[in-house]
């Protein structure tokens, strides 16, 4: 089903934000064969129209908040692996004390990507409490004792960022101001998110079974 | 005396009858699951077991909600690990959504097991012992009681049951005050 809310604000560009698209397609192209992503929410409606990898989980049906411990548990199993949560604002803001939880997990080969719009997307776009609290993502991490953490507003610098830093040991979140986006029905995921759990595990597994 | 013998067993009186669950018991249980990961937000009674569970061949994760509970659970699944989940009532009611989401969604089979605190004080008027049950059967969750020491051999029938069938499970732990 569409959202009129959606498709009629989808030229809504706030400045000094990076397009959704953009961002994600940076990541897909800078992306190897030892890294899971794990999208959800709005970027997993995306992330399958320009990525599709048998290391990719596209999270929908999603438990908000629910992807960013998802990924740690895949990060904690497969340490020879590094994943890549996708996450929105609005699904951080919902379990926040999960970064603490990342960080006591030691776990030092998980990503975690805030797509930051300042709004809950899915619904319409309606405003987070984040957005109107003005709140630093990355400061968050930096507090919380991520080895890495920075935002960006600005595509050229996510661009050279992307190209030249992913090896800083993790954990890392990295919070990207982006645009919304405009949802269309031929952008949501047709795999089924337990088909695509049990492919990812598969996958792994034999990937351990041959090495 | 070793470390084991100094924490106390959970010693309870209910309709006449003792029941005991010692950590030594619970511990060999989770070793015998195979355990990888234990995911934990303690009660009390789980809470004694903390130190035994640290000396054991798998990894503790602490966590800050339940509601993360589950998805990490899954993604450990994912992952090829056994993961087993450690909480509350009071954690399970928070966390339904995300209980939802992996037993109904993602189909995983995660299996928890879930301190009933008050379900030996009959008379007790706590309202987490008075939906305990309405929820686990809302949740349509199949599960165990674990009373004493020798009902953890039907927990670890139940737990390879519902590992072949690939259905989320729980065992429910009969607690006094937790």
């Amino acid at each position: 089903m569409n959202h009129p809310n959606l498709l009629n604000d989808a030229d809504d560009r706030s400045p000094g934000a990076i397009s959704c698209e953009l961002a994600l397609q940076l990541l897909a192209e800078q992306r190897n064969d030892r890294q899971i992503f794990v999208s959800n929410q709005m970027t997993a409606r995306i992330w399958p129209t320009i990525s599709r990898h048998p290391l990719d989980l596209n999270y929908l049906s999603s438990t908000m908040g629910g992807a960013i411990p998802l990924g740690l548990g895949l990060a904690l199993a497969r340490p020879d692996y590094e994943v890549i949560v996708l996450s929105g604002d609005g699904s951080l803001l919902m379990n926040l004390g999960c970064l603490a939880t990342v960080v006591a997990s030691r776990a030092t080969n998980i990503t975690i990507v805030v797509m930051d719009n300042g709004l809950y997307e899915v619904t319409g776009g309606q405003q987070t409490a984040g957005r109107e609290a003005n709140v630093n993502y990355a400061l968050i991490a930096q507090a919380t004792g991520f080895r890495y953490f920075e935002s960006f507003d600005n595509i050229e610098q996510w661009r050279a960022f992307a190209l030249s830093r992913w090896a800083v040991s993790g954990p890392r979140l990295i919070s990207l101001r982006v645009h919304r986006v405009a949802v269309t029905t031929e952008r949501f995921t047709a795999t089924k998110v337990d088909v695509e759990l049990r492919r990812l595990r598969k996958f792994l597994s034999k990937s351990r079974d041959d090495s | 005396m070793s470390q084991t013998a100094a924490v106390a067993p959970i010693w309870i009186f209910y309709t006449g009858t003792l029941f005991v669950i010692t950590v030594q018991s619970a511990i060999a249980g989770v070793i015998r699951m195979g355990i990888t990961h234990v995911v934990w937000i303690p009660d009390s009674v789980m809470g004694a077991w903390e130190s035994e569970l640290a000396k054991q061949p798998l990894q503790l994760i602490r966590i800050c909600r339940e509601g993360e509970a589950w998805p990490l659970a899954a993604g450990l699944y994912a992952g090829g690990a056994r993961p087993l989940i450690m909480m509350q009532t009071t954690g399970l009611f928070e966390s339904g959504d995300a209980l939802r989401n992996v037993a109904y969604d993602l189909k995983v089979p995660v299996y928890a097991w879930i301190g009933v605190r008050n379900w030996l004080n009959p008379e007790s008027p706590d309202s987490a012992r008075k939906f305990a049950v309405p929820i686990v059967n809302a949740w349509q969750l199949d599960h165990v009681w674990i009373y004493a020491d020798e009902d953890f051999a039907t927990m670890h029938h139940h737990y390879l049951q519902c590992q072949a069938s690939e259905k989320l499970g729980v065992a429910l732990i009969a607690e006094g005050a937790g």
